[in-house]
């Protein structure tokens, strides 16, 4: 099915037009049952299309309500086992649970600086237009790789 | 009344460039083009068919960056291992250029918060939460093979797509917007001058008019029936939202394609498709036969069927393929990845603090790119340190990023040695360039066209850095090239409303057969894109040398193939939409008929095997370096609905004898 919704903690992101789920899925797989006339639950999201999930994830992750879980391919995984993730600002936890019930957790960091801080351009140069031409990029990062001359055979 | 299902809202707009796609090609591209941009007054937009924080094939996260090239290697050398892993046939032009500027993008990755692992003086290694010297100051990163550095990857896409969204800015990107057709200048076909497109959320079809763009929609997953049939045909190896648009998009503006008759077959955990990469080249770990035989030993001997690739120090992945194969088709299956016996070895040599990273690395590898597969040990109780998973080679993927190199043929650097001119008479249509470079760097054979990532042909293993990296070349490419033709006024070469009507033809065949029958699905007058799906699979899988039948083909197949591909094409006019979702469906899936027949076309054309282990010809089962190490493109007429193949002479630019033994 790959991922669902639970009924129970799913609010269709409190009557918006488009739920975070939505927004946020690579294949449109999440839609919002505005009516109930598509699942019989009205104003809750569901996986129209469960055939086509990658198990990506990106709505288990992003859903404020920790509405969204995924029960894996039916057609390959035994029952009984979830991987669920708690994201954070700079971290992911993951907690594990086998068929036969053995737990794990893991942590692992996302991110090293504050989520929307990016300044793309801060204390970076302007374009030269001298150089629009030439190799490398408006910025220098240190990582430009010149290359020996020597192994171009047809220079 | 216009903006309701059926009648859409036509919005037109006009733009001097294009971005299509939202992954790290056009986040690359987004970046760099607003800084060559500013007091240009150029106007750029960016165009993506779902939310750039998740698009991509970098969607999920990744747990390493495969290119790096590092301050101890050489864009030559880099230049050598991708020809090598694709059989020799490779512009080392464009692998030398990558490699000289990969690693300005992974510097700012690292700038813009990712964690890159790193180790300390004493060689121990750290996550990159750690706060260490980096990677452009002389910190030293933590290789799981010579071109691949580890990472905690979860959020790596959106990274990426913060820096590119800022620097473009909100009111210049347009997302859940699909671009399905380019649309060629009326007084130069030969040039492009347009793009539409359709909303997935609104009833509105996006007309675009743009002097040069950037098409970088990624490869192609699902042409092929895949292994898994049920809910688990989701679980594509790369992003199932992959429908070979960029290569189906190229081919209809007639831009030459360059082996198209490549394909990766990726040996994966078998069912979740979980990277094997870290288990191979950081935990060591070695793939056997089910008797615990290690078959890269047990079969060696096959390599010397190949010459010289077979000699090569790291044979490439198709040859590793052939000789797994050869179990299989033995009846020595399963195939096994031996974690057990890798993590122990492991044990032995780390300090307990590394064995305890390394252990959660082997769930985090998963975890960051591949949550699929964590599924399916936790499912059937796999802990790798006490049990062994299967592998599998997968179903056939057609991509120019990964280890595949089909794609566009592109305008390369001038400063390498790239042949210029090349003597004619093999066929090659007289419209086309002669030689390597053109112009405008990543410019297709299309006027205005340009392409990266997934989308440039003949190079290969340039992954996520090298893809970000690849769109950044065409914004500079881009801003001059529209810099250069200052009066250029693009005209569509077809008016807008026999564009809508094309766009919109599913739901127009939907609204009104809709209620011929009780049943929705089953209807004589039109088709479900997914069955159309079903169909184009089951033709390529049993006759373009699919999983069916292991990877094997021959020209009498391929001709049958060819019919049925050809009555495909004829329904895929007959498709049917009935919401805007099914609309998105059906327009990958016609993008995935033509991606395939390319693909058909090429293998067809090609009369040897050149990627054992990848697809055999049984009619012409060898490498033939006398007559087939060339490439081989093509281009494609719309109008007469016709391919036309033909070679183009292979040459190298730096020196490839360094690799075999």
């Amino acid at each position: 099915m790959p991922t669902f919704v639970r009924t129970d903690k799913c609010d269709g992101c409190k009557g918006q037009d488009k739920t975070a789920c939505m927004y946020i899925c690579p294949h449109d797989l999440m839609k919002l049952d505005k009516d109930g006339s598509e699942t019989g639950h009205a104003m809750k999201a569901f996986n129209q299309e469960p055939e086509q999930c990658w198990e990506c994830y990106s709505c288990v992750k992003i859903c404020p309500q920790q509405a969204i879980e995924a029960r894996h391919y039916a057609d390959i995984v035994p029952l009984g086992g979830s991987v669920q993730p708690l994201r954070g600002s700079d971290s992911i936890m993951w907690t594990i649970k086998f068929r036969n019930g053995t737990l794990k957790r893991f942590k692992f960091p996302i991110r090293t600086t504050p989520e929307g801080s990016i300044d793309p351009y801060g204390g970076k140069p302007a374009a030269d237009m001298s150089k629009i031409e030439a190799n490398g990029f408006f910025v220098q990062s240190n990582g430009y790789r010149a290359g020996d001359p020597g192994e171009l055979i047809k220079v | 009344m216009a903006g309701e299902f059926g009648n859409p809202e036509v919005v037109e707009e006009e733009v001097d460039i294009l971005l299509i796609g939202g992954g790290m090609a056009c986040c690359g591209a987004g970046y760099e083009i607003m800084r060559w941009a500013e007091g240009t007054g150029l106007k750029i937009k960016l165009v993506d068919k779902a939310a750039m924080d998740r698009s991509g094939a970098v969607a999920q996260g990744l747990s390493a960056i495969n290119t790096y090239i590092g301050t101890e290697q050489d864009p030559a050398d880099y230049a050598r291992m991708v020809s090598n892993d694709l059989m020799g046939i490779t512009r080392d032009d464009l692998a030398y250029d990558l490699g000289r500027h990969v690693d300005e993008s992974v510097h700012l990755f690292e700038e813009w918060g990712l964690p890159i692992w790193k180790t300390d003086e004493n060689g121990e290694r750290y996550d990159g939460s750690k706060g260490m010297t980096p990677l452009k100051d002389g910190g030293k990163p933590v290789r799981s093979g010579k071109w691949q550095i580890m990472i905690n990857g979860e959020s790596y896409k959106w990274i990426v797509a913060e820096a590119a969204k800022k620097a473009l800015g909100t009111d210049n990107i347009e997302e859940r917007v699909f671009i399905v057709k380019l649309v060629n200048d009326k007084n130069d076909k030969n040039r492009i001058a347009g793009a539409v497109g359709f909303s997935t959320r609104d009833d509105k079809v996006f007309v675009y008019k743009f002097k040069a763009c950037l098409l970088a929609a990624g490869g192609c997953v699902n042409l092929f029936r895949p292994r898994s049939v049920g809910e688990g045909q989701g679980r594509a190896w790369y992003p199932v939202w992959n429908a070979g648009s960029t290569y189906a998009m190229a081919a209809e503006a007639g831009a030459e394609l360059t082996m198209m008759e490549n394909r990766f077959v990726p040996t994966r955990f078998k069912d979740g498709y979980g990277p094997v990469g870290a288990w191979f080249l950081l935990f060591k770990a070695k793939a056997t036969n089910a008797f615990g035989e290690v078959y890269m030993d047990r079969n060696k001997e096959m390599l010397n069927d190949y010459p010289p690739y077979g000699q090569a120090a790291v044979p490439a992945s198709c040859l590793r393929n052939h000789l797994m194969l050869k179990e299989m088709k033995d009846g020595r299956g399963p195939i096994y990845m031996d974690t057990v016996t890798a993590l122990a070895n492991l044990r032995e040599t780390l300090t307990p603090r590394e064995v305890k990273h390394l252990e959660a690395e082997a769930w985090e590898d998963f975890l960051d790119m591949c949550v699929g597969q964590c599924g399916i040990w936790v499912g059937e109780n796999i802990e790798p340190e006490k049990k062994n998973s299967e592998l599998m080679p997968t179903e056939p993927y057609l991509l120019g990023s990964h280890s595949g190199c089909c794609g566009i043929w592109v305008s390369g650097p001038t400063d390498v040695g790239a042949p210029t001119d090349e003597a004619y008479g093999d066929g090659i249509p007289e419209h086309l360039p002669k030689g390597w470079n053109w112009g405008y760097r990543s410019m297709t054979t299309i006027k205005g066209l340009f392409t990266a990532g997934d989308g440039v042909g003949a190079s290969g293993h340039k992954f996520s850095s090298g893809s970000h990296a690849e769109g950044r070349m065409c914004a500079k490419s881009m801003v001059k090239y529209c810099l250069d033709n200052p009066d250029l006024k693009p005209e569509l070469d077809t008016p807008v409303d026999e564009l809508v009507a094309q766009i919109y033809q599913p739901v127009k065949t939907y609204l009104e057969f809709k209620d011929y029958s009780t049943a929705i699905d089953i209807n004589p007058h039109y088709i479900t894109p997914k069955m159309l799906q079903y169909r184009l699979q089951k033709i390529m899988d049993e006759y373009v040398a699919g999983v069916a039948t292991y990877y094997t083909t021959n020209a009498k197949m391929l001709e049958v193939a060819g019919e049925k591909l050809d009555m495909l094409k004829e329904d895929a006019l007959k498709m049917r939409a009935k919401d805007l979702h099914e609309l998105l469906r059906a327009w990958e899936n016609y993008h995935r008929i033509l991606t395939a027949e390319a693909h058909m076309k090429h293998i067809q054309f090609r009369e040897e095997s050149r990627y054992p282990g990848f697809y055999y010809r049984m009619d012409h089962n060898k490498v033939d370096e006398e007559n087939w190490k060339c490439f081989v493109n093509s281009v494609y007429d719309k109008e007469t609905q016709k391919w036309t193949c033909f070679k183009r002479a292979h040459t190298d630019l730096v020196d490839k004898s360094k690799l075999f033994k």
